[in-house]
C-alpha cells in the first residue's frame, strides 16, 4: 500500500469523523442548534483535527525514523572485509538500496513472486540482467552479501510499511472515537479547535526556526568532521588554496576571503555613490514624471535574477574589460577578473542601495529642509549638511546590508570571478570567492568523507557567520544611532 | 516688512553690488548646487543605462534562439534499407538505427544541390551530406516509426540544418571564423548562402526551443527547454502548495495571537535573519538534510522545491505581516463586538481582507525564487537530463533541470551556440518574471483597498 493510499485513507476517515460527530452534535441538541455550545461545524472540525493531527504527525516521525533503523541493522550484515578497497560502507550500502528497489520492481512487474524475490540467489540468475529489464541499472555485478542484505533490507522494509500504516489507521481512528464520544451539546467545541488551531500557527511560526536550526546543525556537524581530518590553523591561516583530488590537499582560506573582500568592495564603490545619489535625486530633485519612469526602471534591476548578470557579465562585461582596458594596460588578458564581476555586482546593487536610502532620506522630517531653507541654504547644501547627517546611521545600515549582499552572491562570481585563487591586487586578475568555492567542491560527484569535499562546509558556516554578522550590526547601529524625530 | 529693492543697501549687505547681479560666492554655491543635481542625473542615468544595456545584451545575443534553420528537400524513403522484411513491423523497424537513415539524407541532399546545380567548385559528397544536424536523422526516424505509410514514397520534409550553418543565416559564423573551425568548411557556408538564394533553406520560428529536452555537447541546434520549464513549474508548484498556507499561518500567528515574550522574539529575530542568509547556505542545508540524511533523491524537483520554499518563505512573512497590519483594527473589534472569537474575526474577516496583499507577496517571492540559481546547483540539479519526468506526485522525485540552472549549464559550453541558447532562455526567465510581476501589480491595483 502506498502513501498516497495511506494518505486518502486518512483523509476519508477524517471527513467520515466529521460528518459523524456532527450529526451527533445536532442529535444531542435535539435538531436545535441554538441549543449547541459551538456551531454545529466545529464538532466536525473537533473530530477531524483529532483524528488527522496526531496521525500525520506520527507517520512523519515513523517516515524519519524507519529509513534509519532499517539501515542500521541491515549494515551489521555486511563484514567489513566485503567492501571494496575502492569503496566504502555509504556505497555499498547505497547498492543495498538500489538492489531492493530492484526486487520491488521485479515483483511489481510480475516476473517473480514475492517468495521467488526472498528465495533468490546470486548463484542461479543473472540479477543485473534481469534488473535492467525493469529499468534498474546496477554498475556490476550483484554479489552475495549484496543480495542477502537488501532482501533482509526489503523485508524490514515491508514489515516497517505495514506496521506504520496499521498504527496510523488505528491512531486516526481513536482521534475521531475520543471527538465522537465527548461530543454533546454543552462540549465546547469551538475552544477545543481554536486551541488546535493556535497551536498549529505556532507550529509554522517556528518553521523559522527548525531552519536555522537545520542551517547551523547541518553545517557545524560537517565542519567539525572537516577539521577532524584537516587542521583548523591551515584552513584559516594559509594563504594557499589548492584542493587536489586525491589527499594532500592545502586548503588555505585567506585567498578566497580576499577574493570575495575585493570584489565586494569594488561592488560597493560602483554601488554606493550610484544608489545614494540616485535616492537623493528621486526623492529631492525629480519632478513627478521622472520619478514615475526613473524610479521603477531603477528597481527592475533589482528583480532581474543574478544568473542573468552572471551572463551579462561573461559575454558583455568581460571581454569588453578585457579588450579596453586590461591588454592595453598591459594588466592581464583574462576576460573573467576580479573587476568585471564587481562592476556587474555593483550594478546589481544599485537598487538595492538606493531604495534602503530613499526610505531612509524620506523619514527626514520636512521641518528640517524648510528649517535650513529658511536660513538661506540652497538645495544641495540642505542634503549634504542636515538631511545627510541626519540620515546618516540608516544609510551605514544600507550599505552594510549591501555588503552582506555583495559577500553571499554566487551566480555573479561563478560566471564573472574566475576560479584562480590567488591573492593580487592586479583588479584585471581573475581570482575566486568563498561562494565559487563551495559550488565548485560541492557539485559533480562529491565524496562525503574527504576534506575537499567537507571543506565546503567549513566555507559555508564562515560564510553564514560572516553574512549574519555583518546583518545584526548593521542592525545595531541603526538602531543605537538613529534621530528620533517627533 | 521691507521689501527688498535692488537699490536696498543696509548694514553688511554686499558690497557695492546690486541683488541682482550674483557675487563671487553666490555663483560658487549654485554652481555647487547645479553640480550636485547633475550628480544625481548622472547617477539615475548611468542606473537606466546599465539596464538598457543589460537588456539589449541578452536581447541582441538571444532572440535569435527563438528562429532556427531548416532544409526543406525532398527524401526518399528506401523500403530496402528502413524496413528490410517489408511486413511494417514495428518492432522490426525500431532495430533499423540512425545510421541507416543518416544516408537517405545526406544523398537526398546531395541531389537537390545537384538538381539546382548549387554545388561550390570542387566541394565533396561528403561535406555536403554533413550541413545537416547530428539530431536530424534521429528526428527522421522518430517521423517514419510514428508514420511508416512514409517508407516507400519520396517526401517533401524539412530537415534541421547543422548548427554551424544556422549560425551563419544568423550571422555568428562567417567565412572567416569558418576557416579556422574543424566543424565546418567556407565551401559549406557558400552552398548555404545558394540554397537560402533557391528556397530550399530558411530560417523559421522555433516552437522545439521552448519544448524540447536539452541536448548534448555537440548538437546546440536541438538542444530545448522543456524540462527545464517542466523543472521549473514543479517546484514552484511545490513552493506554492507549502510556502503560502506556512508563511500565512506563520504570519497570523506572529501578527494576532503571538504574546510578547522571549519565544516570539527569537521567532522574529531569526525571521529577519534567515531573509538575509545567502541563498547558497540555502543550498547546502538542501544538501545535508534533504539529501545525505532524509536520502531524497539528487536533482528532483522535490528537494528544489523544498530549499526554495525555506528561502521564499521569509519574504512571504514579511510582506504578509504587512498586509494584516493594514487592516484596520475596527474590523477586528466590530468582529469581536458581535460575539466572534479571535480566531473567527482573523480567519472570516482580516484575513480576506488582507488576501490581495499576501497574494502579491507571494508572487514576488515566487519570482525570486524561479529566478535563484546557487542553491539548486549544490542540490545537483546541473545534472544532465533528457528524459521529461512524470506527473505529479511521482514526477516530483524524478531527475529534472531548472531554467536558471539550464542557463548556467548552457554558458559552460565550449560551442558559441550555446552562448545565444542561454541567451533565449533568459529571454524566455525574464518572460516569465514579467508576467508574474504584472500579475502581482494589476492584484495590488484593483483589490487592495486602502483605509
Amino acid at each position: 500500500m502506498s502513501l498516497i493510499w495511506l494518505f486518502a485513507i486518512l483523509l476519508a476517515l477524517a471527513v467520515a469523523g466529521y460528518w459523524m460527530t456532527r450529526r451527533r452534535a445536532m442529535t444531542s441538541a435535539g435538531g436545535d442548534v441554538r441549543k449547541l455550545h459551538s456551531l454545529p461545524n466545529y464538532y466536525g472540525m473537533n473530530a477531524a483535527m483529532l483524528s488527522l493531527a496526531p496521525a500525520l504527525i506520527v507517520l512523519f516521525v515513523w517516515l524519519l525514523a524507519q529509513p534509519l533503523l532499517v539501515d542500521a541493522t541491515v549494515t551489521r550484515m555486511i563484514p567489513d572485509e566485503a567492501i571494496p578497497d575502492a569503496s566504502n560502507r555509504g556505497l555499498v550500502m547505497s547498492d543495498v538500496r538500489r538492489v531492493s528497489n530492484g526486487l520491488d520492481a521485479l515483483v511489481d512487474a510480475g516476473r517473480m513472486s514475492a517468495q521467488e524475490a526472498r528465495d533468490l540467489s546470486t548463484d542461479s540468475d543473472d540479477i543485473r540482467a534481469s534488473m535492467a529489464e525493469v529499468g534498474v541499472a546496477l554498475g556490476s555485478d550483484v554479489r552475495p552479501e549484496v543480495l542477502r542484505a537488501a532482501q533482509r533490507y526489503r523485508l524490514l522494509t515491508g514489515r516497517g510499511d505495514l506496521a506504520r500504516n496499521v498504527i496510523v489507521v488505528l491512531i486516526a481512528l481513536a482521534g475521531a472515537g475520543l471527538a465522537y464520544r465527548r461530543t454533546t451539546h454543552e462540549f465546547r467545541a469551538r475552544n477545543a479547535v481554536e486551541r488546535g488551531m493556535s497551536l498549529l500557527l505556532l507550529g509554522a511560526a517556528s518553521i523559522a526556526i527548525l531552519t536555522t536550526i537545520g542551517i547551523v546543525l547541518s553545517m557545524l556537524t560537517e565542519t567539525g568532521r572537516f577539521f577532524s581530518q584537516y587542521p583548523w590553523t591551515e584552513f584559516f591561516f594559509s594563504t594557499n588554496w589548492q584542493p587536489r583530488f586525491g589527499g594532500g590537499s592545502d586548503l588555505g582560506f585567506l585567498p578566497l576571503l580576499w577574493g570575495t573582500l575585493y570584489i565586494s568592495i569594488i561592488a560597493l564603490i560602483v554601488a554606493v555613490p550610484v544608489g545614494l545619489f540616485s535616492a537623493i535625486y528621486l526623492s529631492e530633485y525629480a519632478t513627478g514624471r521622472i520619478r514615475a519612469v526613473a524610479k521603477p526602471m531603477i528597481e527592475i534591476l533589482a528583480g532581474i535574477p543574478t544568473i542573468v548578470y552572471g551572463l551579462f557579465a561573461l559575454i558583455t562585461v568581460g571581454p569588453l574589460l578585457r579588450d579596453w582596458f586590461a591588454q592595453p594596460l598591459g594588466l592581464g588578458n583574462s576576460g573573467s577578473s576580479v573587476m568585471t564581476a564587481g562592476l556587474v555586482m555593483g550594478i546589481m546593487l544599485i537598487p538595492f542601495v538606493s531604495s534602503l536610502s530613499d526610505d531612509i532620506i524620506n523619514a527626514v522630517p520636512q521641518s528640517l529642509r524648510d528649517g535650513s531653507f529658511g536660513l538661506g541654504a540652497t538645495k544641495s547644501e540642505t542634503i549634504r549638511q542636515v538631511i545627510l547627517p541626519a540620515a546618516l546611521p540608516g544609510i551605514v545600515g544600507a550599505v552594510l546590508l549591501a555588503a552582506s549582499r555583495a559577500i553571499g552572491e554566487t551566480m555573479i562570481v561563478v560566471l564573472g570571478a574566475g576560479a584562480s585563487a590567488r591573492m593580487d591586487l592586479n583588479p584585471f586578475e581573475a581570482m575566486t570567492t568563498i561562494t565559487v568555492k563551495i559550488v565548485s567542491q560541492l557539485t559533480g560527484d562529491t565524496d562525503f568523507n574527504s576534506p575537499e569535499t567537507l571543506v565546503a562546509f567549513a566555507l559555508g558556516l564562515t560564510l553564514f557567520v560572516l553574512t549574519l554578522g555583518l546583518n545584526v550590526f548593521a542592525l545595531y547601529i541603526v538602531r543605537r544611532y538613529r534621530e528620533q524625530y517627533e | 516688512m521691507t521689501d527688498i529693492t535692488p537699490d536696498h543697501e543696509g548694514p553688511g549687505a554686499r558690497q557695492g553690488g546690486s541683488i541682482m547681479r550674483q557675487t563671487a560666492r553666490t555663483r560658487k554655491r549654485n554652481a555647487a548646487e547645479r553640480r550636485f543635481e547633475m550628480y544625481g542625473m548622472a547617477a539615475i542615468a548611468f542606473g537606466v543605462f546599465a539596464l538598457i544595456w543589460l537588456l539589449t545584451t541578452i536581447l541582441s545575443n538571444g532572440l535569435s534562439s527563438f528562429s532556427q534553420t531548416y532544409i526543406t528537400i525532398p527524401v526518399a524513403f528506401a523500403e530496402e534499407t528502413l524496413d528490410p522484411e517489408g511486413n511494417r513491423n514495428r518492432a522490426e523497424m525500431q532495430k533499423v538505427t540512425t545510421f541507416s537513415y543518416k544516408p537517405l539524407i545526406g544523398e537526398a541532399l546531395i541531389e537537390a544541390v545537384d538538381a539546382g546545380n548549387m554545388r561550390p567548385e570542387g566541394m565533396p559528397d561528403a561535406e555536403i551530406a554533413a550541413m545537416v544536424s547530428n539530431d536530424a536523422a534521429a528526428q527522421l526516424r522518430d517521423r517514419v516509426l510514428a508514420d511508416p505509410k512514409m517508407i516507400g514514397t519520396e517526401e517533401t520534409v524539412e530537415i534541421l540544418a547543422g548548427g554551424r550553418i544556422d549560425g551563419y543565416l544568423k550571422g555568428r559564423v562567417t567565412m572567416a571564423s569558418a576557416e579556422l573551425d574543424r566543424n565546418v568548411t567556407p565551401d559549406q557556408l557558400r552552398l548555404a548562402g545558394v540554397m537560402e538564394g533557391n528556397g530550399l533553406l530558411e530560417k523559421r520560428l522555433n516552437w522545439r526551443f521552448l519544448t524540447a529536452p536539452d541536448a548534448s555537447e555537440n548538437r546546440p541546434e536541438v538542444a530545448g527547454l522543456g524540462v527545464a520549464i517542466l523543472g521549473s513549474a514543479y517546484m514552484m508548484l511545490i513552493v506554492l502548495v507549502l510556502a503560502l498556507p506556512i508563511g500565512v499561518a506563520a504570519s497570523i500567528y506572529l501578527e494576532e495571537f503571538a504574546p510578547t515574550n522571549r519565544l516570539t522574539d527569537i521567532i522574529e529575530v531569526n525571521i529577519s535573519n534567515l531573509a538575509a542568509v545567502p541563498s547558497i547556505v540555502f543550498g547546502i542545508l538542501g544538501l545535508a538534510i534533504f539529501i545525505n540524511f532524509l536520502g531524497l533523491p539528487q536533482s528532483a524537483p522535490i528537494v528544489g522545491g523544498l530549499v526554495l520554499t525555506l528561502m521564499t518563505l521569509p519574504t512571504i512573512i514579511i510582506s504578509t505581516r504587512a498586509s494584516l497590519k493594514s487592516v484596520p483594527p475596527s474590523i477586528r473589534d466590530a468582529a469581536l463586538g458581535v460575539g466572534a472569537s479571535k480566531m473567527q474575526a482573523v480567519f472570516h474577516h482580516v484575513l480576506p481582507l488582507a488576501m490581495p496583499g499576501i497574494l502579491t507577496g507571494t508572487i514576488i517571492g515566487l519570482a525570486q525564487a524561479l529566478g535563484e540559481t546557487a542553491p539548486l546547483l549544490l542540490i545537483g540539479m546541473v545534472a544532465f537530463v533528457r528524459e521529461f519526468p512524470d506527473a505529479p506526485p511521482e514526477g516530483f522525485f524524478d531527475p529534472a533541470s531548472a531554467l536558471p540552472v539550464q542557463i548556467y549549464n548552457w554558458t559552460q559550453r565550449a560551442d558559441p551556440a550555446f552562448v545565444e541558447r542561454a541567451s533565449g532562455a533568459i529571454i524566455v526567465l525574464l518572460g516569465f518574471l514579467l508576467v508574474m510581476n504584472i500579475i502581482a501589480i494589476v492584484l495590488r491595483r484593483r483589490f487592495e483597498r486602502r483605509w
